[in-house]
């Protein structure tokens, strides 16, 4: 067990290296109600989103899911988000728990002058993610009233769930096809022990297994997926993390950062976030180093073994022209100079 | 969790077992649970000399990089070369084929084995580990 923004969370329930691959081949389970789930809700509440955030949260159709983030005036990401429209003027937005209290504050704050309702729900919602190739077939028996064929890649529906009321939606984190159920906090347990049961005998082989923080972030690594704290913070905007297609400039009326988001895109971004495979065992981890001819050109953001790929790989910022064609890449691994070479992102891409 | 009874252990989670004036070192299976899987192991070179207490290695998991300590003043002697290939072999198997490296332990004036006092016995380090939860 780990301390994860104030929630006690499993950095892995047995090998996290054996979760990683049950999730790439078959399913894993995971708890991940620390999210945290912000409501907004009224007539106005698409408007209220289109100037809080960078999307376009007004042209979301209900039962749509969209990857958008919260920037500051400067156009540095408070936040990435996934945002859901639930109804017609009913939107849930998923914030990571160590901004919550942020991503809330300033949603309320700019939603003032708009007709929505803002509301911190984190403590309404548990939420149960069930993710991998096999994740369907053990959710649907235990699904009622939903045709999870209908429900596309970032789209969702409210349904049951081992009886129990839920918003279903083919959302996630690890690079697999999957499902986040978003229940009540009283209704995880028996939801979360029919999807272990449900799933014990998937795939004549693996089958489903719990996984913890250290799986989800491997996974989401191997994805390419950026983390807040790692790939996103107050310091970079969008377009450095190489997202700068969430903003955007041609939706209806203003939105908080236009101004600055708008000198980035067309000076182009400051730095580059690439990926990087290690040429040895040794990881190169958050704050390394990366160094081109001995001089120091960037900086790694994450790092970690890909039980996929059977190397170390690694999310690194990198300077303009760090990259150039006859250089040589390493990163500086607590003292030593170990060889990297560059790697187009994702490192994984699901075939099926 | 295992801690056999007839090795000695470090509060930094090595064992030793001591066979004539040879040493063999390890990390315990407590220690591999809370590292993970542990996926890079840089040891000290064969003939290399090790001072009891003070870093001689390092044990790389998917979250964590730790240091390893020597339990013994000694000379090296042997490393296990097993765990370059297939360093996974410390969760497996910590007290067996996980081993790490075999030191000659020093002798003091008297030819006896100069062992630190502070060694731990497997009832003292399992209390240990329990009170760190």
């Amino acid at each position: 067990m780990t301390s994860f923004s104030g929630w006690q969370m499993p950095l892995r329930y047995a090998s996290e290296t054996a979760e990683h691959l049950a999730v790439r081949r078959a399913a894993g389970l995971f708890d991940l109600s620390h999210m945290g789930e912000i409501a907004v809700a009224g007539p106005g509440a698409g408007a209220a989103l289109d100037y809080a955030l960078v999307g376009n949260l007004s042209a979301l159709r209900p039962g749509r899911a969209r990857y958008t983030m919260i920037c500051a005036e400067d156009g540095g990401v408070l936040d990435d988000l996934v945002v859901y429209r639930l109804d017609e003027d009913e939107f849930l937005v998923i914030a990571n728990a160590a901004n919550t209290d942020v991503v809330f504050s300033s949603v309320r704050d700019r939603a003032s002058g708009h007709d929505a309702r803002v509301t911190d729900a984190t403590g309404d919602y548990a939420l149960v993610a069930i993710q991998g190739p096999e994740a369907a077939g053990i959710l649907a028996p235990l699904a009622g009233g939903l045709d999870l064929d209908a429900i596309r890649y970032y789209a969702g529906a409210f349904g049951e769930v081992a009886g129990r009321r839920a918003w279903v939606a083919r959302t996630g984190y690890t690079g697999e096809d999957g499902f986040e159920v978003f229940c009540r906090p009283e209704d995880a347990v028996p939801i979360w022990d029919a999807l272990a049961s449900g799933g014990a005998g998937a795939d004549s082989g693996a089958g489903l297994v719990p996984a913890g923080l250290a799986a989800r972030d491997t996974l989401r690594l191997e994805a390419g997926m950026p983390l807040y704290g790692n790939e996103l913070g107050r310091d970079v905007t969008p377009f450095e993390a190489g997202l700068g297609r969430v903003v955007k400039f041609d939706k209806p009326g203003e939105f908080v950062g236009r101004e600055a988001l708008a000198a980035r895109a067309a000076s182009g971004p400051v730095l580059r976030l690439a990926g990087l495979t290690v040429q040895s065992r040794r990881i190169a981890r958050h704050g390394y180093p990366v160094l081109a001819d001995g001089k120091t050109c960037g900086t790694v953001t994450s790092g970690a073994p890909s039980p996929t790929l059977g190397v170390p790989i690694a999310m690194a910022y990198l300077e303009p022209g760090a990259d150039g064609d006859d250089r040589v890449l390493a990163v500086g691994i607590r003292g030593a100079e170990v060889p990297v070479q560059l790697t187009d992102l994702p490192f994984y891409r699901r075939r099926h | 969790m295992s801690v056999p009874a007839d090795l000695r252990y470090t509060p930094e989670h090595e064992w030793v077992s001591i066979d004539g004036s040879t040493a063999s070192i390890g990390i315990t299976e407590y220690a591999a649970q809370q590292l993970g899987d542990v996926v890079y192991i840089s040891l000290p070179a064969a003939g290399a000399s090790v001072t009891a207490g003070e870093p001689c290695g390092e044990v790389e998991s998917v979250k964590s990089v730790s240091d390893l300590y020597s339990p013994v003043d000694g000379e090296v002697v042997e490393v296990n070369g097993e765990l370059e290939d297939d360093p996974s072999l410390v969760n497996a198997e910590p007290y067996a084929a996980g081993w790490m490296f075999r030191v000659r332990v020093a002798q003091d004036g008297n030819g006896e084995l100069a062992l630190p006092a502070d060694l731990l016995s497997a009832a003292e380090y399992e209390e240990l580990t329990k009170s760190a939860g």
